[in-house]
């Protein structure tokens, strides 16, 4: 136990009370200094560093208004869409809480998608950020799970039929595959059961799960020390008498004044969405979701809402034709790798064992597994990625020019299968959909090799800095 | 086990290892996370469908005089929509132009699940005119919609008999709920055991086994 502090004599009643709590919860104390007076951030945090803190406001807003819907909400099959309509029409200011709520979701993806892009081009899952960036994955999956179980809350067509389509994946698992998604329903089809244990998940498994993984997120950030835009490490070149990193500045009151800003213009637009557009042309609120769930009918259109249709996308290129052309990349990987791998001896004929292997499973299942098996691949090929990136610097801004480029066209590719999820489907949109999931897959699996291509420039000592 | 010894208060220098301790150590972290274990199995069991769901499922009878050419007619079992359909001559013969473009024309695939023995034919019906049918995408579990009429519109191909368009993922079946080639979808549509009472009572769920 830390020693016991005395409050100068004659001091005023405040700094006796905090000298009280001092004595007895150090703790608190230290975590402040650690967490916020004494955190050092590099001083040159651009636009792109908003999204974090934004992410945990969201986060708030989604766990305060959710314990307000609970209180209304009726998690039962016959209940549940007439207790969301209550809650929208008789429940003072209801609707505000739950267009808070919903608009809550669409925003928390889109903070979250900035953030894992700006991780992306700065390099902030390297060396030693690798657990940051695993830990933020994992939040992006706990997400998704949040999201897609909230989505059947309301107990619409669209969330009906969505987690059919969503829980029918599991059913494509070969050999436990229909047992699985028959213990992920409880029932033979989605049903109450379904509905009662998804509530659960949503208000209270998931929620915990991903607390968790925020604290973990943070505190492994804090461990390491904040990436910034030159990717440079400021703990390198520190003040010799206080060994404060020169390009630091605490995070409280620098960066916390900072986001306040950023806040303040992300509460603008996020009031704006709910006061003037809380159902987004469909896409926040999907229309079909107005009606209440049939289990005889599926709508005419269905897609997942906008977040999710990117990864969809590549769940519908998935044909017996893509699974072809897999095999011819299994085959020629395969090939490459035997002639190039380096290995020895009989080792040498393992990567065509492998691809033969890889091959006569991709020709032996059902396209609908390999379909779920990009799906799930697509998200969980981001935990890779520390590994994947070869490349002598962080920053973008100092990998070689064409590489902005590069990260130009991923951009607009996953842009362009969010469009294709949303739309119905066509003979073209698979084309493209498929050629842009051969894409996205090249882009991390290749990047072993295209990242260290190119001339890269010189990395500067300190930070690019401009004040005010 | 030297190596163990350090200058922490748990391992002063000096201190050796009694190998013995160790030993129930370990069998009691054994037996403590076989005990953890076997307590996740009545937990993960609530997860499987309870008595009452099972229970649920019983035949269900339909009327199907009034069933016009043409007409489909949807009633729930289990939970699933069953579709009658009950097929014009001419929809009946164009049956055998599709199966040069579908994937199990014959089917072949998982019969004992799809396909009961009576409907084991170009109609996968019992009467060639009636087909019945779970209404439910053997891909992701969508309900496919009604595209009867023929020749070409959108998402379907030029030469359309008339069958069904899935509308989650673009999976097409022809008018006997075989699927055709190249679609998400990797089977027919099941077949469900059906029988008819009378020619205007039709039984789902329970069929007569020979």
């Amino acid at each position: 136990m830390a020693e016991f502090k005395e409050a100068p004599a004659g001091a005023g009643t405040l700094v006796q009370a905090s000298t009280w709590l001092e004595n007895r919860f150090p703790t608190a104390f230290d975590a402040y200094k650690v967490h916020m007076s004494e955190y050092y951030a590099p001083k040159n945090f651009n636009f792109w560093y908003f999204f974090g803190a934004l992410a945990l406001l969201v986060l708030v807003i989604q766990i305060v208004t959710g314990i307000f819907l609970v209180m209304h909400y009726k998690p039962d099959a016959n209940l549940a869409f007439a207790s969301v309509e209550y809650i929208m029409r008789d429940v003072p200011w209801g609707w505000l809480v739950r267009y808070m709520h919903s608009t809550g979701a669409s925003a928390f993806f889109v903070v979250v998608y900035l953030h894992m892009f700006r991780g992306l081009i700065y390099g902030s899952y390297k060396k030693p950020r690798e657990l940051v960036w695993i830990f933020g994955c994992a939040i992006f999956l706990a997400l998704m799970a949040e999201a897609f179980m909230g989505y059947l809350l309301p107990w619409g067509q669209m969330s009906y039929w969505g987690a059919q389509v969503i829980i029918n994946l599991f059913a494509a698992i070969p050999f436990v595959g229909p047992d699985l998604s028959l213990l992920i329903r409880g029932d033979y089809v989605v049903g109450d059961a379904t509905l009662n244990r998804f509530f659960s998940f949503h208000v209270i498994a998931v929620p915990l799960v991903l607390l968790g993984l925020v604290v973990a997120h943070l505190l492994s950030l804090h461990d390491v020390g904040s990436n910034n835009p030159d990717g440079i490490e400021i703990k390198a070149k520190r003040d010799p008498k206080t060994g404060i990193p020169l390009d630091g500045i605490p995070f409280h009151p620098y960066y916390s004044v900072h986001d306040v800003m950023g806040v303040s213009v992300f509460l603008m637009i996020f009031t704006a969405v709910i006061f003037f557009a809380p159902e987004m042309g469909g896409y926040f609120l999907e229309f079909n979701n107005f009606i209440p769930a049939d289990p005889l009918k599926t709508p005419l259109h269905i897609a997942p809402v906008w977040y999710f249709t990117p990864y969809y996308s590549m769940l519908r290129a998935v044909t017996d034709d893509m699974v072809n052309v897999f095999v011819g990349l299994t085959a020629v990987a395969g090939v490459l790798a035997f002639l190039k791998g380096g290995f020895k001896g009989l080792w040498k004929f393992a990567p065509l064992v492998g691809a033969l292997v890889l091959a006569v499973m991709l020709k032996s299942f059902d396209a609908k597994f390999w379909g779920v098996v990009v799906m799930g691949g697509a998200v969980m090929i981001l935990f890779g990625l520390p590994w994947f990136d070869k490349s002598p610097v962080r920053s973008i801004r100092y990998r070689p020019s064409w590489n902005k480029i590069l990260y130009g066209v991923f951009v607009v590719v996953f842009a362009v299968l969010g469009y294709l999820g949303i739309q119905p489907p066509t003979v073209v949109g698979t084309l493209m959909s498929q050629a842009g999931t051969l894409f996205y897959f090249g882009f991390f699996l290749l990047m072993p090799w295209w990242s260290t291509w190119g001339e890269f420039k010189p990395v500067p000592d300190r930070v690019t800095f401009h004040a005010h | 086990m030297s190596d163990a010894a350090g200058d922490s208060p748990a391992f002063p220098s000096g201190a050796t290892v009694d190998s013995g301790r160790r030993t129930w150590l370990a069998i009691t972290c054994g037996a403590g996370a076989l005990g953890g274990a076997a307590v996740a199995v009545p937990f993960v069991s609530t997860f499987a469908p309870s008595e009452r769901a099972r229970a649920a499922g019983a035949p269900v009878q339909v009327d199907i005089s009034a069933i016009k050419p043409g007409e489909k007619l949807t009633v729930e079992w289990r939970g699933k929509p069953v579709w009658i359909i009950r097929r014009t001559p001419e929809q009946v013969a164009a049956l055998t132009k599709n199966d040069k473009d579908l994937a199990d024309p014959k089917s072949e695939r998982k019969p004992a699940d799809l396909t009961p023995v009576y409907a084991r034919n170009e109609g996968r019906s019992i009467k060639p005119e009636f087909f019945v049918g779970v209404g439910i995408c053997s891909h992701l579990g969508c309900s496919p919609s009604d595209r009867f009429t023929t020749g070409a519109q959108p998402s379907l191909p030029d030469d359309w008999n008339g069958g069904f368009l899935c509308p989650c993922h673009g999976s097409t079946f022809d008018l006997a709920g075989r699927v055709y080639k190249n679609k998400p979808a990797p089977d027919n549509l099941e077949v469900p055991p059906h029988m008819y009472v009378s020619d205007a009572v039709l039984v789902i769920g329970e069929d007569k086994k020979a």
